[in-house]
């Protein structure tokens, strides 16, 4: 009986850890890992040649046709200040997706070293991020999560996607 | 039986608005002292089908409004009365009012209720005032408020004429409908019917009772009855509260069964008091899904035919190329070549023929400026004819609708400052009546709108000195007749003598420009004082598809529209001369244009950076000349227009991307920016 009313109550914090969970896709930029959420992922593809934008930062790689779609490439290590590392086969550009205020979805293809895993985060342990004042930009981590002792960076997509207007702006 | 009637409400809306276009035409053809029958009738069918459709949807507040236009309309169309121009404004401000009703009734929002009952008191202000019979008006107009749900439900007087069963129609079928719509009560009336000798199996001879108890539209009821309407005495009306308290039938009510037209008049009674407020809550509830308005188009059946046999064709290719496929033998090559170049051909007819389909003709715009013409004209008093010429010029649906404002603005100007008083223009030997013309017509691949009136036209020292006053140009300034007339485009330049609300407050024309570039055109003035002027809009027919002259510059592609190229040189040393020792120019002829280095602004690496290794093109970019220093040309080939910002942004210098036929994505260049771009 005893064994019985302890299977159950595993059974209860084991449904309870469920809500909680959220899946995150890991990638790595050198010795870092980051984490977007996984609903936010459309599709992971290798790299292919983009055509080249004129007169933009660096890390926006340039545009490529995706389905139709005129899709804009950007270089997250470059973006984040982690040098450049020259593209092979093997460069992962994953699909990200958001819905905008208006209701349409607007797609970007970030480029990752490599793409590790998918992972299970319970929403409780998710720290904020760390703030290092002006030396480091967190300005797109969401939080920390640690997953088999390895910490992740969770990166909030929509900032992701909306740097594109923030980068007109100072243009202007 | 219970239909979703929501669906219907969009293409209810889309068939009314056309309606009010109709009349509005119409009633501005009107000729006061000679009225065309036929053309009233176009009026009267018009109102009409609105006043249908509303009813049937329940919006009650538009059939009521319609039914009095209609009676006013009824009564000119029988010649009962003289058509006046007074009686024509107020339709007109009824057409108005209808349009704001209904634009309310499509957004979910409240009709304005106090505006309506003002019109529809101008309009019975006009059926009474001199109706050869007011009565018959005023009853009619009290009539009017009669599609109402009752809460509590109905009473029903029904009692057939004997041939009923004979037309096909059984009144069990109908109780069943009824009850279907509440709770239902019949009470039989057996008095009618004769000896069993004389009873003739085929004939009805019973009467019925009826209380239908329920949240029900009597649009409803009436439907059920509208087959059997002429074939039996019916009288419907409320159940009153006191009724319900006492359901034994009451006196008054038995009445009503035997004298028809008594019931018709108590019912009026017992329904004006309540239909007020519950008419308008019913409009409110039904309409608010349909505030999710969806953008459609009407389409010529002839286009989607043409566009079906496209696709048939198209199948037949498939089929045929398929064949020469499964075994395919070096002999078939011919077929294959044939099949193909076959296949070329019907992928781009049927192109066409869908670009096809987005176009609309010209009319879309024109149509709305009789009226507007109309009202300004006796606003300013001021006597003036429209032309409309070319209004079945087809233009692509986005190109109709941003031209709209524009073109409205430009006539208002024509008007206001174009046009001198007639007394005026008699003096200088004018004709009292000013002419402003709208003409539309295809000049290549672009579509030219004309606005032309015989007013004043610009003066150029007054524009001139105008300017100067204002700031916006040096005193010793000397300027071509072009350049003066652009400074009507200037912001915060206005030469009316004072501000009206027609016009004349120093914005528009820049606004006006500013529309017609961002769709890719451009617009021209020219002007003779004292004769008139004439301003020219050039738009592009379609925004979708381009006519693009690829180039090469470094490993990269780009698409120059054909449309800014004028030429392409070969330019040797001897043709470019520098400018204070950077800028570089050439002469082409005689005139020396800069040259702006492609691979410098885009910052591309290329071999080509001696002007003599490469090619100039000659582009125009809203009047700014330039060579744009290339290293060559590849092709001409339509692209399809892809936005560069739905998923990205702006860059400067680029009108968007198209997608070649490897796949890889290729940037429209945009001319005047990249002019703009070079400057910086």
């Amino acid at each position: 009986m005893a064994e019985e009313a302890k299977q159950i109550e595993n059974e209860e914090a084991e449904e309870k850890k469920i809500e909680n969970l959220v899946q995150f896709l890991s990638f790595t930029l050198g010795d870092e890992e980051y984490g977007v959420d996984i609903l936010s992922v459309q599709e992971i593809r290798s790299w292919e040649p983009v055509s080249r934008i004129p007169n933009v930062p660096d890390y926006e790689k340039g545009v490529v046709n995706l389905r139709g779609a005129i899709v804009p490439i950007i270089d997250l290590r470059e973006r984040f200040g982690l040098g450049h590392l020259e593209y092979s086969p093997l460069t992962v550009v994953v699909v990200l997706q958001m819905q905008t205020k208006e209701g349409q979805a607007r797609v970007m293809g970030v480029v990752v070293d490599s793409v590790s895993d998918v992972i299970d985060v319970d929403k409780k342990t998710i720290q904020d991020a760390p703030n290092f004042g002006t030396k480091v930009s967190t300005e797109f981590i969401n939080g920390l999560a640690s997953v088999n002792d390895r910490m992740v960076m969770i990166l909030d997509v929509e900032k992701l996607l909306k740097l594109d207007d923030l980068g007109d702006e100072d243009e202007s | 039986m219970s239909i979703d009637m929501e669906q219907f409400h969009q293409v209810f809306f889309e068939e009314s608005f056309e309606g009010l276009d109709i009349m509005e035409t119409g009633l501005l053809n009107l000729d006061m002292g000679d009225v065309d029958e036929e053309d009233i009738n176009t009026i009267f069918r018009a109102a009409h089908s609105i006043k249908g459709g509303s009813g049937t949807f329940g919006f009650t507040s538009v059939s009521d409004f319609t039914h009095v236009m209609e009676t006013l309309l009824d009564e000119m169309r029988d010649g009962r009365r003289q058509v006046t121009q007074v009686a024509i404004d107020v339709l007109l401000g009824s057409v108005d009012c209808l349009k704001e009703m209904l634009t309310a009734i499509q957004d979910g929002e409240d009709v304005d209720t106090a505006r309506v009952s003002e019109y529809q008191k101008a309009l019975e202000v006009e059926l009474n005032g001199s109706s050869s019979e007011p009565q018959v008006t005023e009853e009619i107009v009290k009539e009017s408020p009669v599609e109402v749900i009752s809460e509590q439900g109905w009473q029903i007087a029904f009692s057939p004429h004997s041939h009923l069963l004979k037309t096909g129609n059984d009144p069990v079928r109908m109780f069943r409908e009824l009850s279907s719509l509440g709770n239902l009560k019949t009470t039989v009336d057996l008095q009618g019917v004769p000896d069993f000798y004389e009873l003739d199996p085929e004939e009805c001879h019973l009467s019925w009772k009826l209380e239908l108890v329920g949240n029900i539209q009597e649009q409803e009821i009436d439907d059920i009855f509208d087959w059997v309407e002429d074939d039996c005495d019916l009288s419907i009306q409320t159940i009153s509260d006191q009724s319900i308290e006492a359901p034994v039938v009451s006196q008054p009510q038995i009445e009503a069964v035997e004298l028809p037209s008594q019931a018709e008049s108590e019912k009026e009674n017992t329904i004006a008091i309540s239909t007020k407020p519950k008419a308008k809550k019913k409009a409110k509830e039904s309409t608010k899904p349909a505030a999710k308005t969806s953008s459609s188009i009407r389409v010529d059946t002839g286009k989607i035919d043409t566009l079906i046999n496209m696709v048939g064709e198209l199948v037949i290719t498939q089929s045929m190329l398929s064949l020469v496929g499964e075994n395919f033998e070096l002999n078939k090559l011919d077929q294959l070549t044939n099949g193909l170049s076959q296949l070329e051909r019907h992928t781009r007819e049927l192109q066409e023929s869908v670009m096809n389909i987005r176009m609309l003709p010209i009319n879309f715009v024109f149509s709305r400026f009789p009226r507007l013409v109309h009202d300004l004209s006796t606003k300013l008093d001021k006597k003036i004819e429209l032309v409309l010429i070319g209004e079945n010029t087809e233009v692509d649906k986005t190109v109709v609708e941003l031209l709209s404002d524009p073109l409205v603005h430009l006539v208002r100007n024509s008007l206001d400052h174009g046009i001198e008083m007639p007394a005026d223009r008699v003096a200088i030997g004018k004709p009292e009546t000013g002419t402003i013309t709208l003409e539309a017509y295809h000049r290549g691949g672009n579509i030219v709108i004309e606005v032309r009136d015989d007013g004043k036209g610009l003066n150029k020292e007054v524009l001139k000195a105008k300017a100067i006053e204002k700031g916006l140009i040096e005193e010793d300034a000397v300027l071509t007749d072009k350049q003066i007339f652009e400074l009507i485009f200037m912001a915060g330049f206005s030469t009316a003598e004072k501000l009206t609300d027609v016009s004349g407050r120093g914005v528009g024309m820049d606004v006006v420009r500013r529309n017609i570039q961002s769709l890719g055109g451009n617009i021209e003035i020219s002007s003779e004082l004292g004769k008139g002027s004439t301003i020219a809009i050039h738009l592009p027919l379609t925004l979708a598809i381009l006519d693009g002259q690829s180039i090469a510059v470094g490993g990269e592609r780009f698409i120059i529209p054909l449309g800014a190229i004028l030429e392409s040189v070969n330019v040797t040393e001897e043709m470019i001369n520098r400018v204070a020792g950077k800028g570089e120019t050439f002469r082409l002829r005689d005139e020396y244009l800069p040259i702006v280095r492609m691979h410098e602004i885009f910052d591309i690496k290329t071999e080509a950076t001696k002007l003599t290794e490469g090619l100039v093109v000659v582009v125009d970019g809203q009047g700014m000349r330039c060579g744009l220093f290339i290293d060559d040309l590849l092709g001409q080939q339509q692209v399809v227009i892809k936005s560069l910002e739905a998923n990205y942004r702006k860059i400067e210098g680029v009108s968007g991307a198209t997608i070649l036929g490897d796949g890889s994505v290729a940037l429209i260049l945009d001319i005047p920016g990249l002019v703009r771009l070079s400057n910086q």
